[in-house]
């Protein structure tokens, strides 16, 4: 038991230093970087490493300065403001999840809980409600009812 | 000319005004007075039609003429333009568009006022709301966005079309986007003329039932035309970027795909009155308000060639509308009750209400992605990007549930159906979809490297689970009518699809879907590579190689251009020439791509000639290699052709004499 725990812990470990190890390569954290920023070439909201607009003048000097930031060392948060000061809060590719940005994220999950909340109850009320049984059930029935249980019944199988 | 159009406009909104004013009358009185004023109001409608036609007529012809005195044809238009895209001037900028759209709509109100004794009451209240739309979009063109505006002067040359719309899909896709975005307008005006009236029962559904699906087929068509635009013309190697313009033409195909869902549970079982009048409300709602979007500049947007300050109109007209919706629904709601109460979570009745959950978040996400930039600078005094990245992470789950339903839906027998019945039917599609996700990975999809990698795997399971039930359903099906006639299991299969034209159409339309969404998860795969290109330059990516013959340029009227001729190799073998070319548009000044693309079902190889690097001279290349994307075409192909199957009338039922003698599907299990 000791030493499956030992095996485990070793492990863990192995994977979490893995882990740092890639966390830390440049080559991933400029491409996480680059798909965290957009290109400023005008209005059409690419991420800048995906920006394939003909002749643009704008990604491969932002990619320089991304490259540039990386190589230098500068943290992602540190990296992000750095575009941020250069080029405004618009440069980020999507809201960060700090302040009001955060409503852009909950919102449309919480709806999805509301809805799917709302849908639940609503069927389990009208499942729960009690069936009205007619007085005399066992009484003739019309044809005009009768017909039109039959367009109901035509309705539910499609026969 | 300018006088005839102008005169052609001002014409049709007072005949279209006096069949709103005289309409409106006629249907809240009642006697022979009535009727002959609701006659006349018919025909004004009618008139209005030929009014427009006119209007439009004139400005095409005056676009072909060369007429430049008429500024919208000098800001739209040029000597040189080929005679196809001078046609597609009439939609190419703000007043033509809005002209365009008038156009459909009288076209729309034609057809309607003249098939109007199919019901002639009901069809005299929509005839009105038709009109009542119609009488906007003329005080527009009158006095906001006059198509017929003259210029001082008389120029030379216009100043051209943008580079960007002379492709032959920009002759297509307004147009089809057009037809479905005014085409809601029909539901939408049968739709309040029901709650107004309190008509009863569900004939305005049946009445409607292939007008919306016709405009539902219409928009499918135009968004994903422009997806192929944008993927052809663009140059950047996709086809989807959550454009804010992009986004108004999903929203209302979302509300109304959750539309033609949820309309059957009203036909069927008399339920979601209230929750369909509503969707299909926000349909047309939303159809006006991605034009708002698209014209008042309200968000930055790559379609920017349209901005103007017409966006307080369609403000306006949008809060009178939601207003006028809003009293009827308040005045009328106990129309509205639903005749019968959901009898279990495990129906057909319940899918159908998650469906349309999941559609309608799909649809608020777009929405509020659209408008956060907007609520932001309120706020907190700047705006923020709101990019794919969002759009992505929250719609991506949600159209893998939605896919699951896809797949649970068509198992699901109206009223109840037995958990056993289910995994009965649920078993073999579900394996099956496994054992794709299995091989997959054996062939080296590896989901827990990435996240999108995950989703591709995952999106490509659930497509394949769908297409799985779609065929049970088809065999199943097929088998029972092939052991009463003894015919063959593919004719079995066709005549049960001629049976229940709308069930089964609506299952080709699921196959397209999935179709789209296999091509949609290729995407996780794309690889691009740049590079300068001198002669006999090579390039590799994938399992090509590209090897640069020559360069070459060409001056035409029009446009010049320069374009390379780059050898593709496979294996060793050449095994194709392609021309990605350069353009200059010379009336307009302004620079445009051809991409060259080799598609194929496995993958495109999508060449984009990027022009000359400014230090060295030699020219540079970009090339995408995208996984899959044909299936996306071949999937809108095949939703139109399931379309289209659902709009065929039903064959009459072949009478059983003999008892079947295989098992036949879940009871009730409909559309």
């Amino acid at each position: 038991m000791r030493n499956f725990l030992q095996k485990t812990a070793q492990l863990t470990f192995l994977i979490a230093a893995l882990f740092t190890f890639l966390g830390t390569d440049q080559d991933v954290r400029f491409q996480t970087l680059g798909h965290k920023v957009k290109c400023i070439c005008g209005g059409c909201n690419q991420v800048l490493l995906e920006c394939n607009h003909v002749g643009c003048s704008y990604s491969d000097r932002m990619r320089g300065e991304l490259a540039s930031y990386v190589e230098r060392g500068d943290s992602d948060d540190l990296t992000l403001q750095a575009f941020v000061q250069k080029y405004g809060p618009t440069v980020l590719i999507a809201p960060t999840t700090t302040g009001f940005n955060r409503v852009a994220w909950v919102m449309p999950y919480l709806v999805l809980v509301l809805g799917l909340t709302t849908v639940v109850l609503i069927a389990r009320t009208w499942k729960t409600r009690p069936q009205i049984i007619p007085v005399g059930g066992t009484g003739r029935v019309s044809n005009l009812e009768l017909e039109r249980y039959r367009e109901q019944a035509r309705k539910d199988t499609e026969v | 000319m300018s006088q005839i159009g102008s005169f052609a406009l001002l014409l049709a909104l007072v005949l279209s005004a006096y069949s709103f004013v005289a309409g409106l009358v006629a249907v809240t009185r009642k006697g022979p007075g009535a009727e002959r004023l609701g006659e006349t109001a018919r025909r004004a409608g009618i008139a209005t039609f030929a009014m427009v036609f006119l209007a439009a007529l004139v400005l095409v012809i005056a676009a072909f003429q060369d007429d430049f005195s008429i500024a919208y044809i000098f800001h739209h238009s040029n000597r040189d333009l080929p005679g196809a895209y001078k046609f597609a001037t009439l939609w190419s900028g703000q007043e033509g568009s809005l002209l365009f759209w008038s156009l459909l709509l009288a076209t729309y109100g034609l057809v309607l006022r003249l098939r109007y004794k199919t019901d002639s009451r009901l069809f005299a209240h929509a005839s009105v709301i038709i009109a009542a739309v119609q009488v906007f979009f003329l005080l527009l063109l009158n006095f906001a966005a006059h198509p017929f505006a003259v210029m001082q002067g008389l120029p030379q040359d216009g100043n051209g079309l943008n580079p960007l719309l002379q492709y032959p899909e920009m002759v297509i896709h307004p147009p089809m986007l057009y037809l479905g975005y005014v085409g809601f307008t029909v539901p939408f005006a049968f739709a309040l003329a029901a709650l107004i009236m309190r008509y009863p029962g569900e004939k305005w559904i049946q009445i409607t039932r292939r007008w919306s699906m016709v405009t539902w087929g219409f928009l499918t068509c135009g968004v994903f035309l422009g997806a192929h635009w944008a993927y052809s013309v663009l140059g950047w190697g996709g086809y989807w970027g959550w454009d804010p313009v992009e986004n108004a033409s999903l929203m209302p195909w979302l509300t109304g795909t959750a539309f033609l869902h949820s309309v059957m549970m009203q036909e069927k079982r008399g339920m979601l009155k209230t929750w369909n009048m509503w969707l299909i409300f926000a349909t047309f709602l939303l159809s006006i308000f991605g034009t708002f979007l698209t014209r008042s500049g309200v968000v930055s947007s790559v379609h920017a060639f349209a901005q103007s300050s017409i966006g307080d109109w369609f403000v306006g007209f949008l809060a009178v509308t939601f207003a006028v919706c809003l009293f009827f629904y308040v005045k009328n709601r106990s129309h509205l009750r639903s005749e019968h109460k959901l009898e279990s979570l495990v129906s057909r009745e319940s899918s159908f209400l998650f469906n349309n959950l999941l559609l309608l978040v799909a649809c608020f996400t777009v929405l509020w992605g659209t408008l956060f930039p907007v609520l932001s600078e309120a706020v907190q005094g700047s705006k923020v990007t709101v990019g794919p990245p969002f759009f992505n992470r929250v719609n991506v789950p949600v159209a893998l549930l939605l896919l699951l339903l896809t797949a649970v839906g068509p198992l699901l027998a109206w009223r109840k159906t037995s958990i056993e019945s289910l995994k009965r039917n649920f078993l073999w599609p579900a394996l099956g979809a496994i054992a794709i996700g299995a091989a997959l990975i054996v062939v080296g999809i590896r989901p827990w490297k990435d996240m999108t990698y995950l989703y591709s795997l995952m999106t490509i399971m659930l497509s394949a689970l769908v297409g799985f039930t779609v065929i049970s359903e088809f065999i199943r099906g097929g088998r029972v009518i092939k052991g009463h006639t003894g015919q063959s299991l593919f004719a079995s299969m066709v005549q049960l699809a001629h049976r229940n034209t709308r069930r089964y159409g609506g299952y080709i339309v699921h196959f397209g879907v999935i179709v789209i969404m296999i091509g949609f998860a290729g995407a996780a795969f794309n690889q691009d590579k740049e590079q300068e290109m001198g002669y006999g330059d090579k390039m590799s990516l994938g399992a090509y190689t590209l090897v640069c013959r020559s360069y070459t340029q060409e001056d035409k009227p029009n446009y010049s251009s320069e374009w390379a001729i780059i050898d593709v190799f496979k294996g060793g073998k050449q095994i194709d020439t392609l021309y990605p070319e350069r353009r200059f548009y010379k009336a307009s000044q302004q620079m445009a791509t051809m991409v060259a693309n080799r598609s194929t079902f496995k993958e495109d190889l999508y060449l984009v000639y990027e022009g000359l690097n400014q230090d060295t001279g030699r020219p540079i290349l970009k090339v995408h290699l995208n996984p899959l994307v044909m299936w996306i075409w071949v999937g809108v192909w095949i939703m139109i052709a399931g379309t289209v199957v659902a709009l065929i009338p039903n064959a009459v039922p072949v009478r059983v004499t003999a008892p079947a003698r295989i098992q036949a599907a879940p009871v009730g299990a409909g559309d």
